[in-house]
Formats: C-alpha cells, sequence, structure tokens
C-alpha cells in the first residue's frame, strides 16, 4: 500500500516537473520580452524576438531526449563495437572478425533471415485475406476486432499462450498441449515441438504471425476500402469475377500499402527478442539476432564490445527501410 | 488619413516574385474590393495586410503608422476566413470572447461586447452551440461577430461567401453590406472573384492580375472606362466584345476601319496615335443593335441564342471577328441557329485599345486629370 | 511507414464495412466465406480462450487433463492414505477402518485397487481380498472399508488407490494464490508505476515538439522531421548498451541506484517520441490554417495558440497515441530488464512472467493465471479504445 502511494506520488511528481517546464520557459519568456507595458514599437520586437525562440523552446526537451537516448547511443554503439568488452580498450574489428566466426552468430543470421521471409509474408498475405473476407460479411467487425486482439498482448504473455499449446507430455499421458492433442487424435504420435530443430523455429514464428497479421488486416482494411467502389463496379461490368477483381482490380491499387505493412513488420521481426528468449532463450538452434545482443550484453558480466557489434549488425539491416521511409516522407511533405 | 496606404508592395518566394510593386491608397472607412482571377495575388495582398505573410518589399501603413515589422496581434486588423474559421471546441460565446480574453479584458467588458455583436448578427439565441450546431450562414455570421468584438481598424474578408450556396450569399451579401453602414468609421478590405460581389459591395475596386493592379476606381467607372483590355474583358457579363480595326485618321475623334472595309467616326481621342496604327474596337453586348442590311457595321451568322425573358443573347459568328460576338437585345426577339443578322453599334459607347492594350479614352482622361491636378501624383497611370 | 496517411478526423467506427463487390454477397462464395472467417476467429482467439479456460480450472484437472475437456467429467487415478491404525474399530473380531477418499460430494468411484502396481483392479462393489486375510472395498460414493483378522499396526494409514470421475471445477482459486503469494500483485503495481509517467510524459514533450514542427517559422525544420522519420525505425538494441553504461555511470558517480523508476520514464519516454511527434505532427500539420491564422490575428502567441486551441482539438491523435505507449510499455519486457532491477519493489510484470516460465516452468496454474492478471489491463484498453488504437495505425506507423 505505501509503495502505491509512493509510487502515485513519485508519478504525478514526474509529470508535473515535465508540465512545469513549458509554463516556467514560456513565463520566462515573457518576462524577458515584455508585450504588456512597454511601447507599442517595443512590444512589436518583443513579440518578434519571442517569436523566434519560443519554437526551439518548445522542441529543446524533445530534441534533448532523441540525441540522448537515441542518436547518440547509435553513434556510441558504433565505437564500442570497436573496442573490447569493458569498451576501454581499442580492438579495431576483432569484435566483427569473432562474430562472423562464431557459429552462433551464423546461425542467428539465418534464422533472422528465415524470420524475415515468413513472418512479413505470411502476416501480410493472412492480413489482407482476412481484411478481404471479413469485408464481406456482416459481423466483420467483430471477426477483425478478435482477430486484432492479440495487438494487445505482451510478446511474452503471447510466449507464455503459446507454450501452453506446444505443451509436451510423455508418451502414455495425456497430453494437454492442443497441438499435440490434435496430432494424437489424427493418429500421429506427440512431439516435443520446442526442441524439434528447424521446425521449432517456425513455431516460434507462428507467434508472431500470430500477433501481427491483425495489425496488417487494419492497415490492408482500410486501403482496401479506399478503393475507389467506381473502378470495382467498372470490372462488374467489364465481366470480370470476384477473383479476378480482386488480384487484377484491388491488389494493385493498394500495392504501396502492402509494401508499408510489409516493412513494418520487417523491422519488428529484426528486433523480436522477447518470444525467442521466453520460448527456448536460444536454445536448440532458435537463436536470433536480438536475443543474442541481450545474451552478449549481460552473459558473464557483459561483454558491451560484442553486444554493442551485434546491435550494429541489426542497424545496418534496418537503414534501407529507413532511407525509404525518410523518402517517403519527404516526397509526401512536398507534395502538399 | 488614410486607413491603409500600400506603397510599392512587393511578395516573393523563394526567387518567384508574386506581388510586383503594388501602390494603393485607401480611406479611412472606405470599402474596398480586391477582385481578379486566381493566382492574381489577391488574397496573399490581404494576408499581407493581417500580418499573416511578411512583406518582401515596400512599406505598408495603417492608420498612418508602419506596420511592416508589427504582428499581426498587434495590428488592429481582424478578419473573416472563407472556411469561417471557427474554433470547433469552443461554444459561440467563446468563439467571440476569445481575442478579448487573449488581450485580458475584463468579464464584464467581454460579456457586453460580446452581447452587442451578437444582436446585431441575431446570434444571440446561439451563443451556448457549438459550430458544428450551426447553418452555414450562421457560422459565418459568428466569424463576422468574432471580427465585429475586437473593434478593428481595418475589417478584412477572404471571400467570405465563396462557402455559401447562392441564396445564403446574397442574404449575407446584404448583411456585409449592413455591417458596412453600422461601422463608418471601420476601412474594409473584401477579397473574392466574384464581380457581382466586387459591384453591389465595394466603394471602390481594385482589380489585381498576375501580381499588378491592373484599375483602381468605382465600380461603375471600371465598367464604363475600363483602363485596359484586361480590365474590359474581367468586369461585366457577357465580357466586352472584342474587334481587330484599323486607324483611318486620328484627332479629337477617331475614324476607324473594320476589316470588311466600312469605317466608323467614332468619339476617342486619338492625337498621339499614327493613321494605320492597328487597334483593338471593344464594345459591350448591351451596346450593340440589330440593324438592317445597309446601315449594318457587322453581319455574321446566328450561332447560339439564349433567351432569357426580359433580354435575348445572341451569339454571333462574324466575317469582322475571330472570336463570336455577343449581342445582348432587350426583351424577346425571335431568331433562329443559322439565320443571318445584321448588328450596328453606338459609337459613343466603343473603346478603343492600342496594341499595348491600353484604353485610348481612359489614356486621355488621365493626362487631363494628372493636367489639373499635378500637384496629387497618380498611382494608377505609373502602371499603365 | 509513411504513405497511409488517412485523416484521424473520421469519427464513426473504426471498421466500416462497406458493401464492396456487392456482387460476391450474393454468389455462393458467400457460405464459404462465412465459414472461413468463422474458422479463422476461431483459430486466432482459441489459443487466448484456452490460457482463460486454463486459469479458471481447478490446478489438479488442469495439469493432468486438456483444457478442452474441461467441460465434461474427468477420470483420474488418485491415492489417498486411509484413516491411522489408531481409529481402528473391532467389529465381530476383525478389525475394520472406515471412511472416505474424498470429501468432494460430486465423486464418483469407478474401480480401486490396493497396490501401485494394479490400481484399478476391482470394480465398485468388488471385495478385493489383500494379503494376510485382510480385505477392501469401495462404494461409488467413496466410502471405504478396510478391514483385517488382525489388529492394524504402524502410524500411518494404508494407501488405496481409486479412478474416479470427477465433475469440472473451475474457480478463482489460482488467481487468489498469484496474487497474494506469488508476487503478481506487486508487479502490478510496479507495472503501472513504470507505464503511466512513461505515457504521460512523452505525450507532452512531443505535443509542443509536433507543433513547433508544424507550425512554428524555424530554420532546419524539415531536416528534424527527416530525422524524427528516421529515429522512428531505430532499433533498441543499439540504444541499449550505451543507456546501460551512461546510466551505470551517473549511478556510481552520484552514489544513488543505477536503475531506478526515474531512469526508465526516461528511457520509456526517449523511445517513444520518434513515434509520438511522428503521429502528432500529421495530425497537427492537417488541422485547418485558417484556424490557428484565426487565432494568430485574434492576438494570441504560440503558447496561447497551443495551450488553447491545438490541445483541445487534437484529442484525437493525443489519445491514439496514448494508447500505442501504454500498451508498448505495460507490455515491454526488454527496457524493463535492462534499466529496471529484479528486486520485489522494481519487477514488472512481463519480467516477473518470464521468470516464472523459468522457475515454474511447469506449474500451469500459476503462469496462466498470471498471464492473465498481466493481460487483463491491455486488453481492457484494447476493447474500449480500439477505434483510437486503429486511427492511430492508420495515421501513421507502429513500432
Amino acid at each position: 500500500m505505501t509503495h502505491l502511494l509512493s509510487s502515485l506520488v513519485i508519478m504525478l511528481l514526474g509529470v508535473a516537473a515535465c508540465g512545469f517546464y513549458f509554463v516556467f520557459s514560456n513565463w520566462l519568456l515573457l518576462r524577458i520580452f515584455p508585450v504588456r507595458r512597454v511601447s507599442l514599437q517595443q512590444q512589436a520586437v518583443n513579440i518578434q524576438r519571442a517569436a523566434l525562440i519560443r519554437p526551439w523552446l518548445f522542441l529543446a526537451p524533445a530534441l534533448g531526449f532523441l540525441g540522448l537516448y537515441l542518436v547518440y547511443p547509435v553513434v556510441e554503439s558504433v565505437r564500442l563495437s570497436l573496442f573490447d568488452r569493458g569498451g576501454d580498450a581499442f580492438v579495431g574489428v576483432a569484435n566483427y572478425r569473432w562474430l562472423f566466426a562464431s557459429e552462433e552468430f551464423q546461425e542467428s543470421l539465418l534464422n533472422n533471415l528465415l524470420w524475415l521471409l515468413v513472418v512479413p509474408a505470411c502476416s501480410t498475405f493472412l492480413g489482407l485475406v482476412i481484411a478481404a473476407m471479413t469485408d464481406k460479411v456482416r459481423w466483420g467487425n467483430i471477426a477483425k476486432s478478435l482477430v486484432f486482439m492479440p495487438m494487445a498482448i505482451s510478446f511474452i504473455g503471447a510466449s507464455i499462450i503459446w507454450k501452453f499449446i506446444y505443451e509436451y507430455r510423455g508418451e502414455g499421458s495425456e497430453q494437454i498441449g492442443l497441438l499435440n492433442a490434435v496430432v494424437e487424435y489424427l493418429g500421429g504420435t506427440a512431439q516435443p515441438w520446442i526442441t524439434l530443430h528447424f521446425w521449432n523455429n517456425l513455431f516460434l514464428m507462428v507467434i508472431l504471425v500470430w500477433i501481427q497479421t491483425g495489425f496488417a488486416m487494419v492497415i490492408l482494411s482500410a486501403a482496401l476500402r479506399g478503393i475507389p467502389e467506381e473502378t470495382v463496379e467498372a470490372a462488374v461490368l467489364d465481366g470480370a469475377n470476384g477473383v479476378q477483381i480482386f488480384f487484377k482490380i484491388m491488389i494493385p491499387q493498394i500495392w504501396s500499402t502492402i509494401a508499408v505493412v510489409w516493412t513494418t513488420i520487417t523491422i519488428t521481426v529484426l528486433k523480436v527478442f522477447d518470444i525467442v528468449l521466453a520460448m527456448t532463450n536460444g536454445q536448440w538452434k532458435t537463436q536470433v539476432l536480438a536475443n543474442m545482443m541481450y545474451d552478449w550484453m549481460f552473459r558473464g558480466g557483459g561483454d558491451f564490445g560484442r553486444g554493442a557489434a551485434i546491435a550494429v549488425i541489426i542497424m545496418v539491416a534496418v537503414i534501407p527501410v529507413m532511407i525509404w521511409n525518410i523518402r517517403q516522407a519527404n516526397a509526401q511533405m512536398e507534395g502538399r | 488619413m488614410t486607413g491603409v496606404k500600400l506603397s510599392n508592395i512587393r511578395k516573393s518566394y523563394a526567387r518567384n516574385e508574386v506581388l510586383h510593386g503594388i501602390d494603393l491608397e485607401i480611406e479611412l472607412g472606405e470599402f474596398v474590393v480586391f477582385v481578379g482571377p486566381s493566382g492574381c495575388g489577391k488574397s496573399t495582398l490581404l494576408r499581407m495586410i493581417a500580418g499573416l505573410e511578411s512583406i518582401s518589399d515596400g512599406e505598408m501603413y495603417i492608420e498612418g503608422a508602419l506596420v511592416n515589422h508589427i504582428p499581426a496581434s498587434m495590428r488592429g486588423t481582424a478578419m473573416v476566413f472563407q472556411t469561417y474559421a471557427l474554433y470547433p471546441h469552443m461554444t459561440v460565446y467563446d468563439n467571440m470572447a476569445f481575442a478579448m480574453r487573449i488581450a485580458k479584458e475584463s468579464k464584464e467588458v467581454i460579456d457586453e461586447k460580446v452581447h452587442q455583436a451578437a444582436e446585431l448578427l441575431q446570434l444571440t439565441e446561439y451563443l451556448g452551440r457549438l459550430p458544428k450546431a450551426l447553418s452555414g450562414g450562421q457560422r459565418q455570421r459568428v466569424a463576422i461577430g468574432r471580427a465585429i468584438v475586437r473593434s478593428p481598424k481595418v475589417f478584412l474578408f477572404d471571400e467570405p461567401l465563396s462557402n455559401l450556396d447562392a441564396a445564403l450569399r446574397v442574404q449575407t451579401r446584404i448583411e456585409i453590406a449592413n455591417l458596412k453602414e453600422n461601422m463608418p468609421g471601420t476601412t474594409m478590405i473584401y477579397v473574392t472573384h466574384d464581380q457581382v460581389e466586387a459591384m453591389t459591395l465595394a466603394d471602390r475596386i481594385v482589380v489585381l492580375s498576375a501580381g499588378k493592379v491592373e484599375q483602381f476606381g468605382s465600380p461603375l467607372e471600371l465598367y464604363t472606362n475600363p483602363a485596359n483590355l484586361f480590365v474590359a474583358r474581367f468586369i461585366g457579363s457577357p465580357a466586352m466584345n472584342i474587334l481587330p480595326v484599323v486607324l483611318e485618321q486620328s484627332g479629337p475623334h477617331s475614324l476607324i476601319r473594320f476589316t470588311s472595309g466600312k469605317t466608323l467616326s467614332v468619339p476617342v481621342a486619338s492625337e498621339l496615335m499614327e493613321e494605320g496604327a492597328e487597334l483593338q474596337l471593344g464594345i459591350r453586348s448591351e451596346d450593340l443593335l440589330l440593324s438592317d442590311k445597309l446601315n449594318a457595321l457587322l453581319s455574321g451568322e446566328v450561332q447560339f441564342v439564349e433567351s432569357l425573358g426580359e433580354m435575348t443573347l445572341i451569339h454571333v459568328k462574324c466575317k469582322e471577328s475571330d472570336s463570336i460576338i455577343v449581342a445582348k437585345l432587350v426583351g424577346i426577339i425571335e431568331l433562329h441557329k443559322g439565320q443571318t443578322v445584321h448588328l450596328s453599334l453606338m459609337a459613343d459607347k466603343v473603346h478603343l485599345f492600342n496594341t499595348e492594350g491600353h484604353s485610348l479614352r481612359y489614356l486621355d482622361q488621365q493626362s487631363c486629370d494628372a493636367g489639373q491636378q499635378a500637384e496629387q501624383p497618380d498611382l494608377v497611370t505609373d502602371n499603365v | 511507414m509513411v504513405t497511409v496517411t488517412k485523416p484521424l478526423s473520421s469519427t464513426d467506427s473504426p471498421y466500416q464495412s462497406r458493401g464492396l463487390l456487392s456482387t460476391l454477397r450474393r454468389s455462393p462464395l458467400t457460405l464459404l466465406t462465412h465459414l472461413s472467417v468463422i474458422v479463422i476467429v476461431v483459430m486466432w482467439t482459441l489459443p487466448t480462450a484456452g490460457l482463460l479456460i486454463s486459469s479458471l480450472r481447478d490446478k489438479e484437472q488442469l495439469a493432468v487433463s486438456g483444457w478442452w475437456t474441461s467441460l465434461s467429467p474427468s477420470t483420474q487415478r488418485l491415492m489417498v492414505r486411509s484413516v491411522p491404525p489408531d481409529a481402528q474399530l473391532e467389529e465381530g473380531g476383525r478389525y475394520v477402518l472406515r471412511g472416505k477418499v474424498s470429501d468432494d460430494q460430486a465423486l464418483q468411484v469407478l474401480a480401486f485397487g490396493w497396490s501401485s502396481r494394479e490400481p484399478a483392479a476391482y470394480a465398485v462393489g468388488d471385495v478385493a481380498q489383500m494379503r494376510k486375510g485382510q480385505t477392501l472395498s469401495i462404494s461409488s460414493n467413496g466410502e471405504y472399508e478396510l478391514s483385517s483378522p488382525e489388529p492394524f499396526s504402524g502410524a500411518r494409514g494404508k494407501r488405496l488407490f481409486y479412478t474416479a470421475k470427477i465433475p469440472p471445477r473451475f474457480g478463482l482459486d489460482n488467481y487468489r494464490e498469484v496474487l497474494t503469494t506469488g508476487g503478481i500483485g506487486q508487479s502490478f503495481i510496479n507495472s503501472l508505476t513504470v507505464t503511466i509517467p512513461a505515457t504521460v510524459i512523452p505525450i507532452l514533450i512531443a505535443a509542443f515538439a509536433a507543433y513547433a514542427l508544424s507550425w512554428m517559422a524555424m530554420p532546419g525544420r524539415g531536416l528534424l522531421i527527416a530525422l524524427i522519420v528516421g529515429l522512428l525505425v531505430v532499433p533498441l538494441q543499439m540504444s541499449l548498451i550505451p543507456l546501460l553504461r551512461m546510466y551505470n555511470q551517473i549511478g556510481s558517480t552520484f552514489g544513488v541506484d543505477a536503475k531506478s523508476y526515474l531512469g526508465i520514464w526516461l528511457a520509456h519516454t526517449g523511445f517513444g517520441l520518434p513515434l509520438a511527434i511522428y503521429l502528432l505532427r500529421n495530425y497537427i500539420a492537417n488541422l485547418p490554417k485558417e484556424i490557428i491564422e484565426s487565432a494568430r490575428v485574434d492576438g494570441a502567441n504560440d503558447f496561447e495558440i497551443f495551450t488553447r486551441i491545438i490541445l483541445p482539438l487534437s484529442f484525437p491523435a493525443l489519445a491514439s497515441f496514448a494508447i500505442f505507449q501504454f500498451l508498448w510499455v505495460w507490455n515491454d519486457l526488454l527496457v524493463a530488464t535492462v534499466f529496471l532491477g529484479t528486486g520485489e519493489q522494481q519487477m514488472v510484470l512481463t519480467a516477473r512472467l518470464r521468470e516464472m516460465l523459468g522457475s515454474y516452468g511447469g506449474n500451469w496454474e500459476v503462469l496462466t493465471a498470471s498471464a492473465f492478471v498481466s493481460m487483463a489491463v491491455p486488453l481492457l484498453v484494447f476493447f474500449s479504445l480500439q477505434r483510437y488504437l486503429v486511427r492511430g495505425l492508420l495515421s501513421g506507423s507502429v513500432k
């Protein structure tokens, strides 16, 4: 109870401090450049000066945070990746050389590649199909809401949910995992799915697909609804059937949205960590880069050099998407 | 004292100049309309007066004070936007009170002024409503009320009627005209692309085109004595008919020859012109008359007839002109497509334009005026 | 990530179903479509439903049978010890021990036995002949009778094996257990302590920045916007090591704890800001220009315009981001494990779950109930504020 109270107090203080900054900085600005009780000309000058400074007052906290928590760490991570485990001695590219020779890294890279191929493709495809189908049934909104729901569940919660599904009990006893129960019902033999090499990767991916399909569905559903109905009607008059309309008229019109969904999920996949940590912690050849990085960050007191090197590799994989995004944003702003 | 004075005002975006030196003197309490085709810079000029756009070059005075560097909030202007720009989350009352609250006026003053304005605009019963619960006309009245309560020196309207339907537009136009009567000391500047609004509301009209003032004068002056081809074509509907002619004989009265060879003497001075010069003749559609073949100056085939009851518009393809000539004839006239008609024109209503497009009559009049009032530099002839 | 810019302003249902492809509606495909959607919905909800049902089941039943059988009675093989020999009675020259195998009224015994090798050798009603002339019988309601020509000896009762049909049992026992003993209750409060300020602070900061980047004249605006779009996708992993080093250094220099709530609030604020600024800027920049100009002509300065006009008008966008950030922070494990300690006072729900996965790997009654406690708040937020979440998604990107 006392903890709850102190939490509340700390919360209020934190929020108040932030609000205080903005009010106080504006008050100070108006004290330095007053607009009341001074001559008209002075007022005009003061208003202009204040207007020159004010955007930076508004931006300062944001820029401070972005700089300290994102920009500086990116630079620092690159630097640290060239240093030893404690970050003290310069070791050149030794960390990278070690990395590329490491079997664990090769395995992670391969697994990550597999994740990158499977998860965005499956999520986007399923999302598109579900969006198209739910648009056509009257209770589609409820269906969408339920498919979208896993978005609200933490990766770790989702892992527990799916671990329960993959649960394996030794032969002879009753299976309480849904998957094994179904397999046995169909006449197969129960398997410890999580430890089956190669296939276990796919079982982990199912979890992320389960979460991300809702996201893809929501965005693609909006895109599908954004298609001018006239184009569909024209195709109907031209004698196209439903499947033809879907693939030849609708899909081409939402390509750019599909690309957006695809890249967004790709970024999520590159950062995926919680699922692997919770399900296998990288055992049974399911290691991925993000989890390996986390591992090295703390392993044996933490090897910051190697950890940073892995982070840099992830960053490099993200850069193409980053450039594409910036281009898109610029094009959009110019269009405005 | 002048209400608003602009002296060689220029505006550039990057290296692109959109206003090329505007000179205007708007009298205190005058209602001036800026009119021109879209993209002519009229809205930009208005926004510069409001202080929403910076002034690239030149000087701007409001009631004698230089305002180039005075921010919008201190110029004493109030603006009514085309989209009303009401604050959607505030009631009508709060919308009108906003500016005074910012200025830290007392509650009583705010209350009094808001109620005064609401009464004037018949908004009293709507004071507690949000803008989304009002009709388009009511919203526009709130926008006007928001401007009134500030007792501005200059009242600016940016196409305030464009978002209203036709019936409401007429009604609101009358309300704005009444407002003008009620606020005699307030200078009002009104931007529109609709010449009917311009003609009915304005004390004086500024015709702008491509960032320049084409003419500044009273509505009737613009109609009867356009300074140039642009104004001649822009003011009036249907547009003035333009025909190519040749100056046969110059003098206080000019003798002109049509392409058909027929000649006409018109009371327009052309003393400085060379004989044989190519001119453009302008004649308003109501100044054309049906005539017989013998006395006709123009003849051609009827292309199209618009019977409006009180008048009949006929579109005629004449040999004398490349373009279609439109004649406005009083009453109902039985004419059919394909029929040949003969037209004559009222010589004293004829305008002549030189190759630069300037009206000979207007130039003549300006030089007379300049002679009489040498002490007052003429703002418009500078451009001509 | 940036081409989808539906205006945030639509106030109707987040997913409007439109009669697109109305021709298909009447075709024979309709039935197939309905069926497929049903199958999909079942596939997507079944995992969560299984977890929820399991968390409400009796823990013994949960461990031995699948949750899909939970509504039918389960057949279990159980062992119980009879009452101890002290309680024996002498009846007609034989010594008798009487009792009931279980207090459960609804229990129905099907078979029994006296050795672990043959736990179900006798049917109800039979009398089992044991060694040394002893006999055992168990009736279907669970009453047993052991009799022996010699007095029973020893301190403990005899082992009795029985197979019984046990009716389904549901209850909140698992929740009671995890909330009181598992530390989940404490973690719940910790999660709230992390999440609320980590949601509110970035909103405030981002809203001011978004306004400045939308409507205030300043040099380098385009560059800053491009920077923020770029930072949207920077992986968190890049930040962890340098920030951990920095926090440790600050901790040792000033003699304070390197792992504190303040630390994680600031970290979440930093990580959430690019999305916050991006989303809010998309919205604020699309507000009608005239409203802001009108306020400016009315004499308001930028601070007044922001607080009195922009903030109230941006409510939908602020709500969208708040939900994103809330879900993200509440569900985050990585940042919490790096920047918060593992003590009772700091462990958040996700970290607690992860720890439990390690230590109670097979204790599904603890895991399922804990997982559901951790999911309750985000699911509540999700279902009540879904409209804002969808709008936010459509106006920008997600993490």
